[in-house]
């Protein structure tokens, strides 16, 4: 393997985010290459040649049937093997928006919560992401809180203000037991709040999410999804109001994120 | 066989879409509809059995954490009528409207591994809780859930879902022809209009003599063509053509004769400025500029108006996919970065009882316009950065819908040119019969009622297909496979193949069009207008890699023929020729016309008002104008972000809720190189004057780009004339004022026109009477930036900052804000001084790259005090104003005109004490007045002209909940 971190920045119809997500990895030196599904199902491209998979936001197949559905089914009956296998070998992945969606329905995220496998081709959905309370597509920016500490949240600013656009992202759980093992385990890693950090409501809770559960990772951490765009206040001038700020760095809060990943990469996998 | 599968939310989880529902039946006052619920339905259609649908529906349809399933065979619903708790009314797409879930659905079930699915479609049912009459229930189907133009009911007993085998019977090839030699004039009028071909007897006569050369008669698809290609929206004749004037102003008349009014006014601006930074103006779908060393950008603006007034959503839709597609076909394909979408609709309080019969309700209207530029530009994944939404009661039969998009394209890729040889490729979505004259297809065939619908009227767009094109056009743009490219819009393979072959020749072998199901005639091929369609040139050495591309990304791609040396059009459908036509009579043999003007000046009454001591109801009042207020509600549904390039948003200040000016766009992640863009439209301007109308919104659209820190020097303009039937004197007297108006404000503010486009016959019948819409010019405007750092916005930043307002202020109350809620439109429209907006825009650019600006806010609809307001409510800071220091020219110097005047070219400024003395020294020669300073009190104070009394006093909380309230659904 090369000396770069390379991320797999994963694309099908409808994606439409990969460009500033692998823009957001390409800044920490990583390589971004930008691969259509098929080049995965056809074996042009393999999986395993990745340290980093991106799923990045868009509609992927229009949001037809549920969002997500199609692009996690063909991920985990088609290409199922690859993935567990770049689980297994501590490789990491995020998924963004819709790309969290996906991760959710194919039930990589949260994975098994307790035993010693994280995730396999027959781990069931336990988690979803429904339609907002409001019904409809929102675009706003909104508060968050980090809670615990993992490969892709360590350094993150405890509040952090970032964009969700999206019609469908109410986070729930099966039943409450799977939400308390969630929490004791530590995958709750972004949720919504107030900018003080105290307990929001609408439209602070912008799609009425359980718990007001804007992020979660699986078991070791190492793979992250999230309702809010992180490449979406990589650079500081995305703020809403940057105008109104000292005009100091030119990153936003969003990009340790994908700092820690190249990060993970550089002292775990090269 | 058929299996139904109906999927819900479990009992225990909100059902959101039920509850927006039941929003929309609250609307009509059925406030005994106590709640909704939406079920969605699939039909498979195929050799399936129980346990294969079971597996369908576990694996793909349901969310099994928040929904459940249920299965039933049979294709109908059967209805529980025991249970008298709920009403349930199932709606389906008609056969042959695009129902993109179907093939989302296919692919999943393939997926799958389940075989023997032969077709999916796809149904919802709403169940609805409470006493329904049977009335009632008709109008909440009518009103609310469906379409029928697209939509129908499923009974129980019904055959919804077969109609589309019905269109499935195999056409024989039968070449038409109609007989024209031998008509007479009454004949000739007779077969324009049956075939609705829109065109003229001179027209129809000049079509007769050219077959009568050829010693035959026309196909109908010739005719058909040769009538596309000469149509109003194809060939823009009353702009192209020849006009006679007739100017009466102030008792005198004078004749003007106008040969092309296009090339006299709009295109003359362009010629006469000359800029050497224009790369591609008027030939191409979009005009062209320079952006930076390595990339250009090219700005379209189209309209979707006639389509978006039967049915909204589709309308906007498709309106939205076809300006994209216009960027696609610039040059060799731009990519696309932002939209702008500005719409015009009667006011959403509209009285029910007083709609013209046939017309939708405009709230009805504007959500269905609003849900579909929503869907397509958030699904493309375009930021929806810019727009405007006028109201006024004249749009209630004919709301206007205007779609934008700016691209950018790689430098040398900005021109394209078929050659001889190279193979025709259809890219992108299969043929159907969408929008041809409207069929509405409810039959299978034409009907004297589908007949009377728009074409155009029944098509969906289907976004996801059009990105898919996008994203492998770029990669074969950059692999340099193709010659040319154009886009599929109105007239289809007909006007996109004959607009490319116009210089060659082409041949077309219809059969070889890939089609969405049989039974399609070699004519509806030719002139379908489905959506998602471009045509490419490509040299045949570099097909196969070409076909790879696309296969790789499983979007068709079809070689359907050739571009020859003939300089004919010829068409082919199963070996039999059905097309051989002149390219030189089809592009240039359309008869010049002559039409008559006449315009009048205006005579209207100045009202007298009697300003109130207190003015702060009237700046409330200004506040919850529905053309000043809010439009957060319409603006948070569009994704604004994605791209990552926002660099200056719709909504900016303290709480992300305040109206920036213009948005600033840094396209390339990463470079400081950036845009902004914005629009000037004021119809009630027009009213009184449209050659004021044109010049002021030529102001508003500038400055609102200085506003935000652009360069005056480096801006162009797109014009969008949207206007009644231009064969009545008087509605194209008032559109030839317009035109001129647009080239002396674009001249005199060194601001080129680079593209536009013309939208005329804006009319709708109402007692027998005719009524035009309001003449309306949009102007577009988007200005180069060399460093989006130096932005600025509109929210007050810092208490003790002064206030400057730059320009000055004259008694200019005609048509604006004041007056409309006084009930009245006045005389005195707000007229141009270009030589001090000029001035004032340079100091205002100058006073921003030194970073002398803390915010910048125009002053537009609502003048002074609406800005001042907005400024406030936007930083979280209160502020005090005295008239007394604003420069003002004039005779009627009085409180109210000061503050809601909208005399153009005028600035409010934020600056910092400290940067005084520099301010004033950039402003040196140009009108200013400091009138006051931020305040930490949450309050807008504006002393009268007494100096001693404030004339506005509120709570900027109160001002911005008035602001707020009107449209906050």
């Amino acid at each position: 393997m090369s000396k770069k971190p390379k991320v797999l920045v994963l694309r099908t119809a409808g994606t439409n985010c990969d460009q500033e997500t692998g823009f957001a990895f390409q800044y920490f030196g990583a390589q971004a290459d930008f691969v259509h599904v098929n080049s995965l199902l056809s074996g042009k491209v393999q999986l395993r040649d990745y340290h980093i998979l991106a799923i990045p936001g868009g509609f992927t197949y229009g949001d037809d049937i549920i969002s997500g559905r199609i692009l996690a089914n063909e991920l985990k009956l088609r290409l199922g093997k690859d993935l567990q296998e770049f689980i297994d070998e501590e490789k990491l992945i995020i998924g963004i928006c819709n790309g969290f969606q996906v991760l959710v329905r194919a039930g990589i995220l949260p994975g098994e919560l307790q035993g010693k496998t994280v995730w396999t081709p027959k781990t069931e959905q336990t988690c979803t992401l429904t339609y907002n309370d409001s019904a409809k597509f929102e675009d706003r920016w909104v508060h968050l809180k980090k809670s615990g500490g993992s490969v892709w949240v360590d350094g993150v600013d405890e509040l952090l203000y970032i964009p969700v656009a999206h019609a469908e992202g109410k986070f729930l759980t099966r039943n409450s037991d799977i939400l308390d093992q969630l929490i004791s385990n530590g995958q709750v890693v972004f949720r919504y709040c107030l900018s003080d950090g105290s307990e929001p409501s609408y439209p602070h809770n912008p799609n009425g999410s359980v718990e007001h559960i804007a992020g979660i990772t699986d078991r070791t951490g190492r793979v992250l999804g999230m309702m809010p765009h992180p490449e979406r206040h990589f650079l500081s001038r995305q703020h809403p109001f940057w105008t109104r700020m000292d005009r100091k760095g030119s990153l936003g809060q969003g990009a340790k994120i994908f700092e820690n990943g190249v990060r993970y990469v550089k002292d775990h996998l090269l | 066989m058929f299996w139904r599968v109906e999927v819900r939310e479990k009992s225990d989880v909100f059902d959101a879409l039920g509850e927006s529902v039941h929003k929309s039946i609250l609307d009509l006052r059925l406030d005994h509809v106590q709640k909704v619920h939406v079920i969605q339905v699939y039909i498979f259609e195929g050799d399936l059995g129980q346990r294969e649908v079971e597996k369908i529906a576990a694996e793909l349809l349901t969310d099994n954490v928040s929904q459940e399933y249920s299965i039933t065979e049979g294709q109908y619903p059967v209805f529980d009528h025991s249970n008298s708790k709920h009403l349930t009314i199932e709606i389906a797409f008609n056969p042959g409207v695009m129902d993109p879930v179907e093939a989302s659905t296919l692919k999943g079930v393939r997926d799958l591994g389940v075989q023997g699915v032969k077709a999916v479609h796809t149904a919802k049912q709403y169940h609805l809780y409470g006493p329904v009459t049977s009335q009632e229930r008709q109008l909440i189907v009518d009103k609310v859930l469906a379409n029928k133009l697209i939509q129908h009911e499923v009974r129980e007993t019904a055959q919804p879902h077969k109609a589309q085998a019905a269109s499935a019977v195999p056409q024989a090839v039968k070449v038409i022809t109609v007989d024209i030699l031998a008509a007479d004039e009454k004949r000739l009028l007779e077969i324009s209009q049956k075939g609705q071909l829109f065109l003229n007897l001179n027209e129809m006569k000049t079509i007769q003599g050219y077959f009568k050369n050829l010693g035959r008669n026309p196909t109908d698809c010739e005719l058909e063509t040769v009538a596309q290609t000469w149509s109003e929206h194809c060939n823009h004749k009353t702009f192209r053509g020849k006009i006679r004037c007739e100017v009466v102003e102030n008792g005198q008349t004078k004749i003007i004769e106008i040969d092309n009014l296009f090339k006299s006014t709009i295109a003359k601006a362009t010629h006469d400025l000359n800029k050497p930074w224009c790369v591609s103006v008027f030939h191409d779908n979009a005009g062209i500029i320079e952006f930076d060393d390595e990339h250009d950008v090219c700005f379209k603006v189209e309209t979707h108006n006639h389509p978006s007034a039967l049915e909204p959503f589709g309308g906007a839709n498709t309106g939205i996919g076809g300006v994209l597609r216009d960027t696609m076909g610039t040059g060799l394909g731009a990519k696309p970065v932002c939209n702008t979408d500005i719409f015009c609709f009667a006011p959403p309080d509209f009285p029910h009882d007083r709609l013209p019969a046939g017309t939708l309700h405009p709230k009805r209207i504007m959500k269905g316009v609003v849900s579909g530029v929503r869907d397509y530009g958030n699904k493309m994944g375009i930021p929806t950065v810019n727009g405007s939404i006028i109201f006024d009661k004249h749009f209630v039969g004919n709301p206007l819908v205007y779609c934008g998009n700016i691209g950018i394209i790689p430098r040398g890729k900005e021109s394209k040119e078929t050659y001889t040889g190279d193979l025709i490729v259809a890219v992108g979505g299969r043929t159907g019969r969408d929008g041809i004259h409207g069929a509405t297809f409810s039959s299978g065939e034409l009907t004297s009622e589908s007949e009377v619908v728009s074409s155009g009227a029944v098509q969906i767009g289907d976004p996801i297909q059009e990105k898919k094109v996008l994203d492998v056009q770029l990669k074969a743009r950059d692999e340099g496979l193709y010659t040319a490219v154009t886009d599929c819009g109105a007239g289809g393979f007909s006007s996109a193949v004959g607009e490319m072959g116009a210089k060659t020749g082409a041949r077309v072998d219809l059969d070889k069009a890939p089609l969405k199901y049989k039974g399609l005639s070699y004519m509806e091929i030719w002139i379908s207008e489905s959506q998602e369609r471009m045509v490419f040139s490509v040299p045949p050495k570099n097909i196969d890699r070409f076909l790879e591309l696309f296969a790789q990304e499983n979007v068709e791609a079809t070689v359907i023929g050739e571009f020859t040396k003939t300089g004919r059009l010829e068409l082919f459908y199963s070996d039999e020729k059905v097309c051989d036509l002149d390219m030189s009579f089809l592009h240039d043999g359309v008869p010049k016309i002559t039409k008559q003007a006449v315009w009048r000046s205006k005579e209207n009454a100045e009202p007298q008002i009697k300003p109130a001591q207190d003015l702060t109801p009237q700046l409330e009042g200004a506040l919850s104008h529905f053309n000043v207020c809010s439009k957060e509600w319409v603006v948070r549904q569009y994704d604004h972000e994605v791209q990552g390039g926002s660099v200056i948003k719709p909504f900016v200040g303290v709480d992300c809720d305040g109206p920036s000016d213009a948005a600033v766009v840094a396209p390339k992640m990463g470079s400081q190189k950036g845009f902004a863009v914005s629009n000037g439209i004021n119809i009630r301007y027009g009213m009184i004057d449209p050659f004021w109308m044109a010049a002021g919104c030529v102001d508003e659209a500038v400055r609102q780009i200085v506003a935000v820190g652009g360069n005056p020097q480096r801006i162009a303009l797109l014009d969008n004339f949207c206007w009644g039937n231009p064969d009545k004197p008087d509605r194209l007297g008032g559109l030839v004022r317009c035109a001129q108006g647009c080239y002396q404000a674009a001249v005199e503010y060194g601001a080129p026109f680079i593209s536009g486009k013309d939208s005329l016959y804006n009319e709708y019948a109402e007692g027998g009477e005719s009524i035009a819409i309001p003449g309306t010019i949009l102007i577009s405007a988007i200005g180069i930036m060399d460093d989006v750092s130096k932005a600025v916005t509109m929210d007050l930043k810092k208490e003790g900052n002064l206030i400057y307002i730059v320009g000055v202020t004259r008694d200019e109350l005609g048509g604006s804000v004041y007056y409309d809620i006084n009930g009245c439109l006045g005389a005195s429209v707000p007229r141009v001084d270009f030589k001090q907006g000029q001035a004032v825009f340079e100091a205002v650019y100058a006073a921003t790259q030194k970073g002398l600006a803390a915010s910048i806010h125009d002053c537009s609809d609502g003048g002074m005090a609406v800005a001042l307001a907005e400024m406030a409510f936007s930083g979280g800071l209160g502020l005090e104003a005295r008239l007394s220091r604003v420069p003002f020219e004039g005779k009627d110097k009085r409180n109210d005109t000061l503050l809601f005047s909208e005399t153009h070219s005028r600035l409010l400024i934020e600056v910092d004490p400290k940067d005084q003395k520099i301010f004033e020294g950039v402003f040196k020669g140009v009108p200013f007045g400091l009138i006051g300073k931020v305040t930490k009190v949450a309050e807008v104070v504006i002393f009268g002209l007494d100096d001693k009394t404030p004339c506005v006093k509120g709570g900027i909380r109160q001002l911005k909940s008035k602001w707020q309230a009107p449209l906050a659904w």
